[in-house]
């Protein structure tokens, strides 16, 4: 019973884990870019932006999002500021 | 009088597609519509012993494309129902046997004297594919909600789009209402909120099914009447004719456990 295992903290049910696997799956197949390909595109913005700017390439972030059977490329790169990572962005990112 | 080419596919194979084309042409014809089925599975023909006809085989759509028969000659009539036939694949040739303006031509010429066409697509998304849907008016992709059914019928969604079809519908078979209950399996809504496309049936898991394809006797005209599944194909071909008819309800009914089960999934 999927709910008992949630209950007792187990796991959680195989059919919520197969619809999370198809979501991510399918971002992958609608838009014909591999992870690997995302991967080496996030490596170029990172060279770009730090030509003109100080970023902390670990905190870049370059994903797939999905809307309805749209797919999008959202980069996310928090900006440090005199040397430092900006608070606010610091703040997003660890909640 | 033109009728409707209606291509069943799924991208992935034993998803049901021939079932699904067998039980809805036979449904179609209970109400008393003029129906051809055709095995566009060239060279892996199964339409022919799920509908029972077999042993009447003399001509198929390759001999007709080829012109070694008319297109008449190649129509196996079901004796059981008075206007459905069969038009079966080649068994020793292989999907080049046919292309897609071929099936256009024989298609155009069938719609002049029935009012439904379903094709019985191949799997996989190549040659065979391209020949079922090339004629279709309506492509209905058949799938199971399981991770890998779901993807491929995802990627038959985005091709049918390239090919200006016009939207596909969607048809999931196979459905355990009881896993479903209990958070084991996708659920209907699942599969919509992935795939975004029209459901027009949900046929749930049915032995009389495996034991109709045994008799060559599809559901929907075999003596146990009263399976869920017979019901739910008989439904997508009410919806096909346009008429509103409500979706079974596939909550398992028997037993409080699954009961108390889905209601407690519901609040987590």
């Amino acid at each position: 019973m999927s709910w008992l295992s949630r209950i007792f903290g187990k796991k959680e049910s195989s059919g919520a884990v197969a619809k999370q696997r198809l979501q991510m799956v399918l971002i992958h197949d609608r838009s014909d870019i591999s992870p690997g390909l995302l991967e080496q595109i996030k490596d170029d913005i990172i060279e770009v932006i730090a030509r003109h700017l100080t970023i902390d390439p670990e905190s870049v972030v370059v994903n797939l999002a999905q809307s309805s059977r749209e797919s999008r490329l959202v980069a996310e790169i928090p900006l440090q500021l005199n040397g430092r990572r900006q608070k606010s962005s610091v703040d997003s990112d660890s909640e | 009088m033109s009728g409707k080419v209606i291509t069943i596919t799924s991208g992935k194979g034993g998803v049901g597609k021939t079932t699904v084309t067998a039980n809805l042409a036979s449904a179609l014809a209970m109400m008393g519509k003029k129906v051809v089925a055709i095995d566009a599975d060239i060279g892996l023909r199964n339409l022919d012993v799920i509908m029972g006809l077999e042993n009447r085989i003399v001509y198929d759509l390759v001999d007709v494309v080829e012109g070694r028969c008319r297109l008449r000659q190649a129509m196996i009539k079901d004796k059981r129902l008075p206007e459905l036939y069969l038009i079966p694949a080649a068994q020793t040739r292989d999907k080049t046997a046919v292309s897609p303006s071929d099936m256009i031509v024989v298609c155009d010429q069938l719609r002049q004297e029935m009012d439904y066409i379903v094709i019985d697509s191949p799997a996989g998304i190549e040659r065979g594919f391209r020949n079922a849907v090339a004629p279709a008016d309506q492509v209905i992709i058949v799938t199971n909600p399981e991770v890998s059914a779901v993807r491929d019928a995802d990627r038959i969604v985005g091709l049918i789009e390239a090919e200006e079809k016009g939207p596909a519908k969607l048809l999931i078979n196979r459905l355990k209402p009881g896993l479903v209950a209990r958070g084991e399996m996708l659920s209907v809504e699942d599969v919509l909120d992935i795939l975004m496309i029209d459901l027009i049936g949900v046929i749930p898991e049915d032995e009389s099914i495996l034991i109709a394809g045994n008799q060559g006797m599809p559901v929907v005209l075999s003596s146990a009447n009263g399976t869920s599944a017979g019901q739910a194909f008989r439904n997508v071909a009410q919806r096909l004719e346009g008429q509103d008819v409500p979706f079974l309800d596939l909550t398992p009914k028997s037993g409080l456990l699954n009961r108390l089960s889905s209601w407690l999934n519901k609040q987590s």
